[in-house]
């Protein structure tokens, strides 16, 4: 016992000394660690409990997340009950009261957006829906301009010494983002009206924003798996509403998609929904950049062939 | 005992809880403050060759039988949960099963924990599964298989639950080391204590965990419990009115293993589930039996060091369907000095009871599940097999369930 008392009194001693050295990031999905990164560089240790082939909605508290949940100064979620299968856990068992419902280090980056597919009505037959709308608010970058903001206010509230870093940063930040957003959305322009299957409701912000038409989905229900009943039911819809291309995350099966494109000969297009997702998605910029390009090459080929 | 036989309250609680229910989906005035609510529907069709709920050289303890034969609800669960303030979270579970034709309300757990404790500790309190094992904090809804392994029933009456207190310490280190304690009244099997006082049963437990890469995860246990029975009783097998009544020390000690496959780390699409556990008890005390209410009428001295051991493997090959291999075995090793006209024949019964349990699994999606599971059961006294089919159902309804690991 009194090993153990010494032990726990060290640990608090090295965590007392090395308080200010900046924050540990315990990000709950790839893009809040790189948005953390952006804002805070050298100051900033990111760790991100998911990768870009893992479902955000289907991680379980595993033994290495919860070690890593202890010791984080600061979690950025998406929030919108998008964890909500496996934060709680985390928080009930970690023994991090900053990251605990309501702390000062937890941070929800879907909070006080514009939520696409608020549902009218709550019902489990309706599938997996998420009571605060469509979870999936990265895909639009300009979102990142409020969520950076919001972000950089958090981490110099925790991190005070270097509060005028983060602003700094993020003022840079703002400023190349909404020039990147210009021309992405420049390039983006031919596919404004495009019609796509998309296997889940994972891409709807970044339909939104590039005007691109989402006229059916793989799962026929969110969270619930096509069976070949409706598959064969889709695809008799597709006939009298055709698409371009079908479009599915790198973390979802591939097999309902090449079922329906060997029958439709629609190109599949695996997007990579978070950085990380494909080689060369390293950085935020680096993910909207290869979304586009993917979708634009599959678009030009569709309309020249 | 904890149970209460009140069929009406049953109802008054459902009755109690609906409108909470139905606002807190609507997202009424004043309902966002409503704890999360979800009810658990349990139910099953089992059919026994034999059926016998005792096991071979074991004294078991209460909630350890069979399941109903036939058609049976097996357990309408009720649980709550919300954060009571920004330093406490409280859980309550209510499971209403049949007994003896009468529905029974049990609280199962109802426990506060502490969301506020610095560095790294955790503490609970209330009533709660204990944390010793792997499984045994698992609650019968998300069980890999529709009964226990044989270990867990025969040493922990399938789950240790007790009133108490808990602390726990995670280290500050990316491999994740947790060691905990707990403090219990020891109401519960294996001590079940009729007038307990003070602090009848105490464990403690370790946890090590990570990853290896991106696909693989793991976690190791070792634990021990350790208690004073008085006046424990457990039952004969049904058709009598047998009681054995045990007084004096009993300790349990286990460790246990989990390693988790999936592509990816990604459990959607194919997921490997590899489990063992392994559970060493040892009792020291004396033994009464009593048959028809005259308690006392054969006394023994009792020595007993009974181990148990499972291993089983569950596999996700597509989504939503799961198939499971559980292989459970069983070593009883009983002392009673004094048994005059073979009360205690039982016990004597030195050989190693054992089952194989094969299981198919279905879950549309997070909230729905069906399964058809077969058990051989060589662990019954007669000695002959066993053999269990058994279909069952759990439905989740209302708030999203916890993810387990």
């Amino acid at each position: 016992m009194r090993v153990f008392i010494n032990a726990a009194c060290m640990v608090f001693l090295m965590q007392a000394g090395l308080a200010h050295a900046g924050l540990k990031v315990f990000a709950c999905e790839p893009e809040w660690a790189a948005l953390s990164k952006e804002l805070g560089g050298e100051h900033v240790e990111a760790f991100s409990a998911t990768t870009a082939q893992q479902d955000p909605h289907l991680i379980q508290p595993r033994p290495s997340l919860i070690a890593k949940f202890r010791q984080a100064d600061l979690g950025i979620c998406t929030g919108a009950d998008l964890e909500i299968g496996w934060l709680p856990v985390l928080q009930n068992s970690g023994g991090n009261p900053a990251l605990r419902p309501g702390g000062a280090g937890l941070f929800f980056a879907s909070e006080g957006l514009d939520m696409l597919e608020i549902p009218e009505r709550l019902d489990r037959a309706d599938g997996d829906v998420h009571p605060q709308g469509n979870p999936h608010v990265h895909l639009d970058p300009r979102n990142m301009i409020p969520i950076s903001k919001r972000l950089a206010g958090k981490m110099a509230q925790l991190d005070p010494a270097n509060a005028d870093v983060y602003a700094r940063r993020q003022a840079t930040f703002e400023k190349v983002w909404q020039g990147k957003i210009s021309s992405w959305e420049a390039q983006a322009a031919p596919l404004k009206g495009v019609k796509v299957v998309a296997h889940h409701k994972s891409f709807s912000y970044l339909f939104d924003w590039l005007g691109i038409v989402e006229v059916n989905n793989l799962e026929p229900k969110p969270g619930i798996p096509p069976s070949a009943a409706y598959l064969n039911k889709l695809l008799a819809e597709l006939k009298t509403e055709p698409a371009s291309m079908i479009l599915a995350a790198t973390y979802q099966s591939n097999r309902p998609a090449e079922w329906l494109a060997e029958r439709t000969r629609y190109p599949i297009v695996i997007l990579p929904t978070t950085v990380g997702g494909v080689e060369g998605t390293n950085t935020l910029e680096r993910l909207y950049t290869t979304m586009i390009s993917m979708l634009l090459k599959t678009a030009q080929a569709e309309s020249s062939s | 005992m904890r149970m209460f036989r009140i069929g009406a309250l049953a109802g008054a609680a459902f009755l109690l809880l609906m409108p909470s229910l139905t606002q807190a989906q609507n997202g009424g005035s004043g309902s966002g403050f409503n704890p999360k609510i979800s009810l658990i529907l349990q139910g099953s069709y089992a059919d026994y060759s034999e059926g016998d709920s005792a096991v071979r050289g074991s004294l078991l303890g209460g909630e350890s039988e069979l399941r109903a034969d036939g058609f049976s609800l097996v357990e309408t669960e009720i649980a709550a949960e919300a954060n009571i303030d920004d330093a406490y979270r409280g859980w309550v579970t209510l499971g209403l099963h049949e007994h003896d034709g009468e529905t029974e309300i049990d609280v199962e757990e109802a426990y506060i924990n502490t969301l506020s404790l610095p560095q790294g500790f955790t503490a609970k309190f209330g009533r709660f599964f204990s944390d010793i094992g792997y499984l045994n904090k698992t609650h019968s809804h998300a069980w890999d298989f529709i009964d226990q392994p044989l270990g867990y029933r025969v040493l922990l009456a399938n789950n240790y639950r007790d009133d108490g207190i808990q602390l726990k310490w995670i280290a500050p280190t990316d491999l994740f080391m947790e060691v905990g304690a707990e403090a219990m009244r020891g109401a519960s099997f294996p001590t079940n204590c009729e007038d307990c006082s003070g602090i009848n049963t105490v464990t403690v437990f370790g946890h090590l965990g990570g990853d290896f890469g991106t696909d693989t995860s793991w976690r190791l246990g070792i634990w021990h419990l350790d208690g004073d029975a008085e006046g424990r009783q457990s039952f004969g097998d049904g058709a009598t009115n047998e009681i054995f009544d045990f007084t004096g020390d009993t300790t349990r000690s286990g460790v246990d293993m989990v390693v988790k496959w999936a592509p990816n780390g990604n459990p959607r699409e194919c997921h490997l589930i590899v489990q063992a556990e392994y559970i060493i008890g040892d009792e020291d005390g004396t033994l009464d039996f009593s048959d028809n209410g005259t308690l006392g009428a054969v006394s023994s001295a009792y020595e007993a060091s009974p181990q148990a051991w499972y291993g089983q493997v569950i596999y996700q090959f597509v989504p939503r369907w799961r198939v499971g291999l559980r292989y459970d075995w069983l070593e009883t090793d009983n002392d009673l000095p004094n048994n005059p006209a073979g009360q205690f024949n039982n016990l004597l019964n030195n050989d190693d009871p054992q089952r194989i349990s094969a299981m198919v699994d279905f879950s549309r999606s997070e909230f729905s599940r069906f399964r058809i599971q077969y058990n051989r059961d060589e662990s019954q006294p007669g000695g002959e097999v066993d053999n269990q089919v058994f279909l069952q159902y759990i439905m989740s309804l209302g708030s999203h369930p916890a993810h387990q690991y």
